[in-house]
């Protein structure tokens, strides 16, 4: 077979038969040392090292936060062990997957994985052209054997028939003439054993590559849509961007995609779960240069696959519209502003930010509530996450944004340094505080700020003797997107597929050796006897054997 | 009553018949080892010299006989056979229908908590050790019409008995609607694979454990006396202990690998990547990986008997972990536990 000297089964093999054997000796040469290298990295008990390791050194990264998957939780981590963090971080504790230590030990053993299937793919190959061996002179050896004595007929025709019906099995076949006067046929089957952890140890290596070639070659983008706003695929319109190592961003799909509402169903009726969201559905609009649009449908678990594109719904919220006015009451800004909901009730937090138009430049961080309650301390909280009496409060500072410089700056996030708070906190002043509609003073004259209403047809409809305005659609919503490209991605498919056949090929389909041999006996009987050998685990054997012995007996004219 | 107080209702009576199948298992286990020491006293009074360790029964069965052709017979070693055969037990049929008593109102409770909740129950950790739990004793029961594992009984019973308490106590969680995040077919395969892999890994698991066991037994002789486990010598050798478990073994590990390769799916169709090495994702990872090596390590010269055994071990406690420890403690985009 071809296999590593330490497979098991190999222990059979006479030590001549393996020529350099003398390479244990102290002097080895330089070839002589390459050889050894190299049969030491693909042997049995390398591999098999080199996969506890790779269990074992795949452990940390799930212990430390990672920055592929959470670069927050990695600056989380920073913030809260500062000593720790810098030591780790040079061991690229924080990279684990990505990492030299881990990369090399997956490299390792592929190397080691492609020499070991190599070899054995060349003698397999072999083998399948081969004849099944020599009949062993003495069966009875064999761990399956049974044998049975037919009165009367002949060796030759009992193995004729016994030729026949292994056959029809679907063994490979040969009849040999033994020298006390036997004969016999040689059967061989399941090379499709061995075949099958070929394809799945080389699809393994055909999955590596792939996943390898394939970040290189696509991309992920992402980008946060408010209802009513469109998304044009090109490079400027993401939010981030991240291409693989040879995509070239001018290769992006011309389309666009608008958002024109996002429904959100949330449950009602079952009490252990109110206001839990059971369904989000982002109603999208696509258009292609060519003038086609479509309205389409994203859900979670339910992407749009569009112009070799994959358009992924991952988060969702608020995004109130706020306009503000400069003393005289021109409109100096209004935009809708994306709020990051902060749990289940989605209590928001977001960032406005005025750059030019007013005496100073003007931050202000700001609370949405949906359902706003207030607490007996004074502060809100959110108590059901639709729209029933939406507040928006907010903080209001003034100085400098530090936004000037260019240096790019996240719009979640605020820094006061260089700014001094007008409202809330420890100012004595007010925080301001809206509902959908409504418009206040900033402080010290410095203008109004108005929180839009996105509906106010369901304000003004909403019967006069009702104890609550109608606020529904109200604020409008926001989705965030992820844009992907993976053009490898029916290749990995095909390669799991392989991996998977390949395994069950090579694990529930039994090798093994059949012989049967017949012999003339002087008292005008026939001795028959038959026999199996496992090549590698074959629990069905002993049953196996006797039932070719059955079937052959009834094949024969047996009557039981 | 509604149908989920029902569920609940047939969950605790189930529990009740695998506590009386444990102990009928147990008892078993006490009377096997009983007729151990009458075999060794019997073998002593007939003034026997030879080791019984070292008897491989020899049988010999007639094959057939053909009416006018008489055909020979056939002998055979079976090297396997265990070294004191057991007898004929009552109390192991009663542990046995105890079991599949337990098993059918496990199965009610597991069904009224699917229809209650409408969707498949396995949606969180409370569903998922239900239904988990419910397999593992579907497993062996199926097994069992194959193979003869009633030894196994004490242990199949008692691991289920532990992880359904836990999930009862404290994973319990009124029936919710799916969130959109696992409203996916996906949820109805991966899972569903992943707990049928687990309940063979589960039987490997304790497969492994006896094999290492017996071989002490059998290598080490009399030393294990003192811990009263002399119903051993009732049981298969190591050798077919070890076929066995890898056996079972290696079905888990199919299933695992598919569970794999759906999860991925279905990773790529919620977050747009199908894998991103997500804290479950790395467990799945490697538990794929150790059980890879145990299969390995079956085909490597002097790693073949205890040493894959421990890997075997080694691969259920990650599996345990991952389940329990991974679920509660670490974060990441695999929420839910619901708790
Ligand atoms: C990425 C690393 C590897 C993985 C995940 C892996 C996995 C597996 C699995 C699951 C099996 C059992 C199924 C089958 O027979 O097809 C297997 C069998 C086998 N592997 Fe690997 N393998 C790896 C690397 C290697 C390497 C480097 C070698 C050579 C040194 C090797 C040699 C073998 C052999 C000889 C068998 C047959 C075992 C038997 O007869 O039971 N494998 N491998």
């Amino acid at each position: 077979m071809s296999r590593p000297s330490d497979y098991v089964d190999a222990g059979a093999r006479p030590q001549q038969e393996r020529p350099d054997d003398d390479i244990v000796q102290p002097k080895l040469g330089f070839t002589g040392t390459l050889r050894f290298i190299w049969r030491q990295l693909t042997s049995m008990r390398t591999a098999l090292m080199l996969l506890l390791l790779l269990a074992i050194a795949a452990v940390p990264g799930s212990l430390v936060p990672q920055r592929s998957s959470d670069p927050n939780g990695v600056i989380q981590y920073f913030d809260d062990n500062p000593d720790l963090a810098p030591v780790l971080d040079s061991i690229q504790m924080f990279d684990v997957y990505g990492s030299v230590w881990f990369s090399s030990i997956y490299l390792l053993l592929f190397i080691s994985l492609i020499g070991c299937v190599v070899p054995r793919t060349k003698h397999h190959f072999q083998a399948m052209r081969s004849r099944p061996p020599r009949t062993p002179a003495r069966l009875q050896r064999l761990a399956a054997h049974t044998e049975i004595t037919l009165e009367g007929g002949n060796a030759g025709s009992a193995i004729e028939s016994a030729h026949a019906l292994l056959k029809k099995s679907g063994y490979r076949t040969e009849l040999y003439q033994g020298r006390n006067g036997d004969v016999s046929v040689s059967a061989e089957r399941g090379y499709l054993r061995e075949t099958g952890n070929l394809v799945f140890h080389s699809a393994l290596v055909g999955m590596l590559l792939t996943v390898a070639i394939g970040g290189g070659l696509g991309y992920a983008g992402q980008r946060v849509i408010v209802e009513g706003q469109t998304f044009v695929n090109t490079l400027l319109d993401y939010n981030s961007f991240n291409p693989g190592r040879f995509y070239n961003p001018d290769d992006l799909a011309p389309y666009s995609l608008s958002l024109d509402n996002f429904d959100v169903t949330y449950e009602q009726k079952n009490l252990d779960a109110y206001g839990q969201p059971i369904d989000f559905t982002a109603h999208v609009t696509t258009r292609l240069p060519n003038g086609d649009t479509e309205e389409r449908a994203i859900k979670v678990n339910d992407p749009l696959r569009f112009e070799g594109t994959d358009v992924f719904l991952l988060g969702n919220g608020y995004a109130p519209k706020v306009t503000v006015r400069d003393p005289d009451g021109t409109v100096v800004w209004t935009d809708s502003v994306p709020f990051l909901p902060q749990d289940g009730n989605l209590t928001s937090l977001g960032v406005i930010k005025i750059p030019d138009g007013l005496e100073e430049q003007i931050g202000m961080i700001g609370f949405l509530y949906p359902t706003a309650y207030e607490l007996e301390t004074g502060a809100y909280t959110s108590t059901y996450p639709d729209l029933v009496f939406p507040v928006l409060t907010l903080n209001v500072y003034s100085g400098d944004l530090g936004i000037n410089d260019g240096a790019p700056k996240s719009v979640y996030e605020l820094n006061v340094d260089d700014m001094t708070q007008l409202t809330g906190g420890e100012t004595g002043v007010d925080s301001i505080e809206l509902m959908p509609g409504q418009s206040q003073e900033l402080p010290g004259g410095r203008g109004s700020i108005t929180f839009e209403n996105a509906n106010p047809d369901a304000a003004a409809s909403a019967d006069e003797n009702a104890t609550t305005a109608d606020f529904s659609g109200s604020v409008a919503r926001f989705a965030s997107f992820d844009v992907h490209r993976d053009p490898t991605q029916g290749w990995v498919l095909t390669f799991a597929i392989l991996i998977l056949g390949g395994l069950l090929t090579s694990l529930f389909i039994p090798r093994r050796r059949v012989w049967i041999k017949a012999t003339d006996n002087v008292d005008g009987t026939v001795r028959v006897e038959y026999a199996g050998l496992a090549r590698g685990e074959d629990p069905g054997l002993g049953e196996a054997v006797d039932a070719i012995a059955y079937r052959h007996g009834t094949a024969l004219g047996l009557q039981r | 009553m509604d149908l989920n107080e029902l569920s609940v209702l047939s969950l605790w009576s189930a529990m009740a018949m695998y506590m009386l199948a444990f102990i009928a298992f147990a008892l078993d286990l006490a009377r096997r080892s009983a007729d151990v020491t009458a075999a060794a006293n019997q073998l002593a009074a007939a003034g026997a010299h030879h080791n019984a360790s070292l008897s491989s029964s020899l049988e010999t069965a007639e094959v057939g006989r053909a009416s006018g052709r008489p055909v020979t017979t056939l002998t055979r070693t079976d090297t396997d056979a265990p070294q004191v055969q057991a007898r004929q037990s009552p109390v192991l049929r009663v542990a046995l229908a105890l079991t599949v008593l337990g098993f059918l109102l496990h199965l009610t409770a597991v069904v009224t908590r699917g229809v209650a909740a409408g969707r498949v129950p396995w949606a969180n950790m409370y569903e998922f050790g239900l239904t988990g739990t419910l397999l593992i004793i579907a497993v062996y029961l199926v097994v069992l019409l194959r193979i003869d594992l009633r030894f196994l009984g004490t242990f199949i019973t008692g691991l289920v008995l532990v992880l359904l308490g836990i999930a009862a106590v404290d994973f319990y969680v009124e029936i919710v609607p799916l969130p959109p995040a696992l409203q996916s077919a996906w949820l109805v395969i991966h899972v569903f694979v992943a707990s049928a892999g687990t309940a063979f890994f589960a039987l490997g698991f304790a497969l492994a454990v006896l094999q290492l066991v017996q071989h002490r037994r059998e290598v080490g002789g009399a030393d294990l006396s003192g811990l009263k486990l002399k119903f051993l010598a009732t049981l298969p050798t190591a050798e077919r202990l070890e076929n066995l478990a890898y056996r079972t073994n290696i079905v888990g590990f199919i299933l695992w690998t598919f569970t794999l390769m759906a999860g991925a799916i279905w990773a790529e169709r919620a977050w747009g990547r199908y894998w991103g090495w997500d804290t479950k994702e790395v467990w799945t990872f490697i538990i794929w990986v150790i059980y890879a090596g145990y299969i390995h390590a079956r085909a490597t010269r002097g790693w073949r008997g205890s040493r894959s055994a421990w890997l075997a071990i080694i691969g259920f406690v990650a599996v345990m972990f991952n389940f329990s420890v991974v679920n509660l403690f670490f974060k990441g985009l695999h929420a839910y536990s619901g708790l």
